[in-house]
């Protein structure tokens, strides 16, 4: 085809939870702009994500973010050659807000529309963070709603080796901070509480391997653990110390994502790996990733925390590559809200 | 002036394409495929079957709601993408005006009535008068209402210049409530009426048992959401002027999500307040005051710090 001629913007639009967010990505590696409209403020008041609420403000923000970010990145709207969304995983209604307002933009405009999955998207967040990263590597997504352990063997191909059989990494965070007062969402509030404080080896939470699969995770336990815990000195009249709580929980999840992204690539012989998703901007799983990766001698890849949260950026990212192979979706393009990573 | 318009507010999708007085196509769905995988790809038929160069559209019109949470949402979405891309106003059409405009003219007041689940309606009252006689209603013909199905029809004969333009008048503005309240209200109006919308299938025998003045229920062509009365509406709103931008438009949901109602129940609780607030008009009112302004909601500082 001929986008190695020319170059190729893609628009992408993301609204899978609580982040109303567009940008213009170049070739697929340089963002041009990244405007991400966050709801946070206004779940916080819930202790979670309520998918109506976000679906409500999604549609009022949606055309504002899509508008700011042809701006930002000096081009207009009909000099786009493609428009990206996110079709799933994600809360379907809100995920519907930004598929139909991409599929009606890509109708007005007659441009092609590429529909996107969103853990493609966090894995792409790499290739804009580094330009020099190519497949194939080994991947790890944690956010919120997932946690893979994902083989990249090329642009748009992946194999997932591990994936959690309970909670989420990210679901997981959130409800022990929820447990010890930190309120929502836990990851950010947890990794800053122990950044202070906080003792990783106080107390000695399980890690939590599953039967029949090396790579997949169970969080499931490890926060029961900690509820366990927390009720167990309430019951003695202990008084809990809430940095080493939050750390002791921390580490046994930073442990355990460790050691299955580290086993992984070694095991397929990878001498790459690429954090991603929400989680990925955890300062302690950062560092020990980062140091496990230099004892094993791989390579360790991570982007910035603004491309680890949902924003439109990565979905340019992946669209560029969806695009270039020839992918293109149909006006009846559809929000999936359990797509799984390689189905169409 | 040509309108693309849009309902996807209840089960019905539906799209038309207008150029003033003529309605140049119409497609409308009923069946279970959901409005997002059907809503462009009808768009997208119609554009090919009327030869429709997409830059010659004047504005989009979209059902505003109330109806579904979400039917409301794929359907405001796809407006604002189209309007935004083509660079064009929307004019928003309230769902229940759209469906009471199916029966311009008629003699008998107009109820659409749409089901809103939980054992509630979304429901208006209208009346269609000669233009110019503002604000006052035509007194409906007394003839033959003894039928309950039969509303007679007698117009002015075209002898000499006899045409009216028909303007509709609002009797009771669209709500979110019980059915009784409305049946209440119409039997308190004592006038034939015609109702319509998917709530008469759904409330059809406690409206027979009910209704206590002349009624008929709409044809099948007349009975739900159709895009080319609210396209015929719109290019009313447009000659006054009522159009937004994409970035104005957002549906009018007519109720609180679930979240934000529980919120306000916790709140209504903790402030003690009595029980008749905390039923369905205390919601109901709240659905009008902050439909949308959730952002609002959120920047009330007494607002327990749930959860946490």
């Amino acid at each position: 085809m001929q986008q190695e001629e020319k170059d190729i913007l893609i628009l992408a639009i993301e609204s899978s939870c609580d982040e109303t967010a567009a940008a213009v990505v170049r070739n697929g590696r340089e963002i041009l702009s990244n405007v991400i409209a966050s709801q946070i403020d206004l779940h916080t008041l819930y202790g979670g994500v309520v998918p109506e609420i976000a679906s409500r403000k999604h549609i009022e923000k949606i055309n504002q973010v899509i508008d700011q970010a042809v701006r930002q990145a000096g081009v207009a709207l009909r000099e786009v050659d493609a428009i990206a969304v996110t079709y799933g995983p994600g809360l379907v209604g809100a995920l519907l807000v930004g598929v139909s307002a991409a599929k009606a933009l890509a109708f007005a405009l007659d441009k092609p529309l590429v529909g996107v999955h969103h853990i493609e998207g966090h894995i792409c967040a790499n290739y804009l963070q580094y330009p020099e990263l190519e497949p194939p590597f080994m991947s790890l997504v944690v956010s919120g709603g997932h946690s893979h352990l994902v083989i990249v063997r090329d642009y748009g191909e992946y194999e997932v080796i591990g994936r959690t059989r309970d909670d989420a990494a990210g679901e997981a965070f959130d409800k022990v901070a929820r447990a010890i007062g930190l309120g929502y969402p836990g990851g950010p509030k947890i990794d800053k509480l122990v950044a202070k404080e906080g003792n990783p080896e106080a107390i000695a939470f399980p890690r939590a391997s599953v039967g029949g699969s090396v790579y997949d995770f169970s969080f499931s336990g490890l926060k029961s653990a900690v509820l366990n815990y927390l009720n167990e000195c309430k019951m003695k009249g202990i008084e809990v110390n809430r940095a080493d709580v939050a750390a002791s929980f921390q580490k046994a999840v930073t442990d355990v994502l460790v050691a299955h992204g580290i086993q992984g690539a070694k095991d397929y012989g990878f001498h790459k790996l690429a954090l991603a998703g929400g989680v990925a901007s955890n300062t302690a799983l950062r560092r020990a990733m980062r140091e496990a990766c230099e004892k094993e001698g791989i390579e360790f890849y991570y982007p910035a925390p603004v491309l680890c949260t949902d924003n439109a950026a990565m979905i340019g990212s992946a669209g560029y590559y969806e695009y270039s192979k020839g992918v293109r979706s149909g006006w009846d393009l559809n929000a999936v809200p359990n797509l799984k990573l390689g189905e169409r | 002036m040509r309108i693309l318009a849009i309902d996807s507010s209840g089960l019905v999708a539906t799209v038309a394409l207008l150029e003033d007085e003529d309605l140049i196509a119409e497609y409308t769905v009923h069946y279970k495929k959901t409005h997002s995988q059907t809503l462009l790809p009808m768009l997208d038929e119609i554009r090919t079957m009327a030869e429709l160069d997409l830059k010659t559209i004047d504005a989009i019109a979209v059902a505003s709601g109330p109806g579904s949470f979400t039917g409301l949402r794929i359907g405001s979405a796809t407006a604002k993408g189209l309007a935004q891309g083509l660079e064009k106003p929307i004019i928003e059409v309230p769902t229940l005006e759209g469906l009471a405009w199916q029966m311009y003219g008629s003699s008998a007041l107009v109820c659409p009535l749409m089901d809103a689940r939980r054992n509630q309606v979304y429901a208006g009252i209208y009346a269609f008068a000669p233009m110019g006689q503002s604000g006052e209603m035509a007194e409906p013909e007394k003839g033959d209402t003894t039928s309950d199905n039969h509303i007679t029809e007698k117009r002015a004969e075209p002898d000499g210049n006899m045409s009216q333009e028909y303007e509709m008048t609002c009797l009771m503005e669209g709500v979110c409530c019980l059915l009784p309240e409305v049946v209440e209200r119409l039997n308190g109006l004592g006038k034939p009426v015609v109702l319509l919308g998917d709530g008469v299938q759904a409330y059809r025998e406690t409206l027979k048992e009910t209704l206590t003045v002349p009624y008929t229920f709409a044809p099948a062509h007349r009975r739900l959401q159709s895009a080319a009365a609210v396209g015929a509406l719109a290019l009313r709103y447009a000659a006054q002027g009522k159009m937004v931008s994409c970035y104005e438009h957002k549906p009018e949901y007519f109720r609180l999500s679930q979240a934000e109602r529980e919120l306000a129940e916790k709140k209504a609780e903790l402030s003690d307040v009595s029980d008749v607030e905390k039923d369905g008009k205390a919601a109901r009112a709240h659905g009008f005051e902050k439909t949308g302004e959730a952002g609002q909601t959120a920047g009330q500082p007494e607002v327990p710090d749930s959860g946490a």
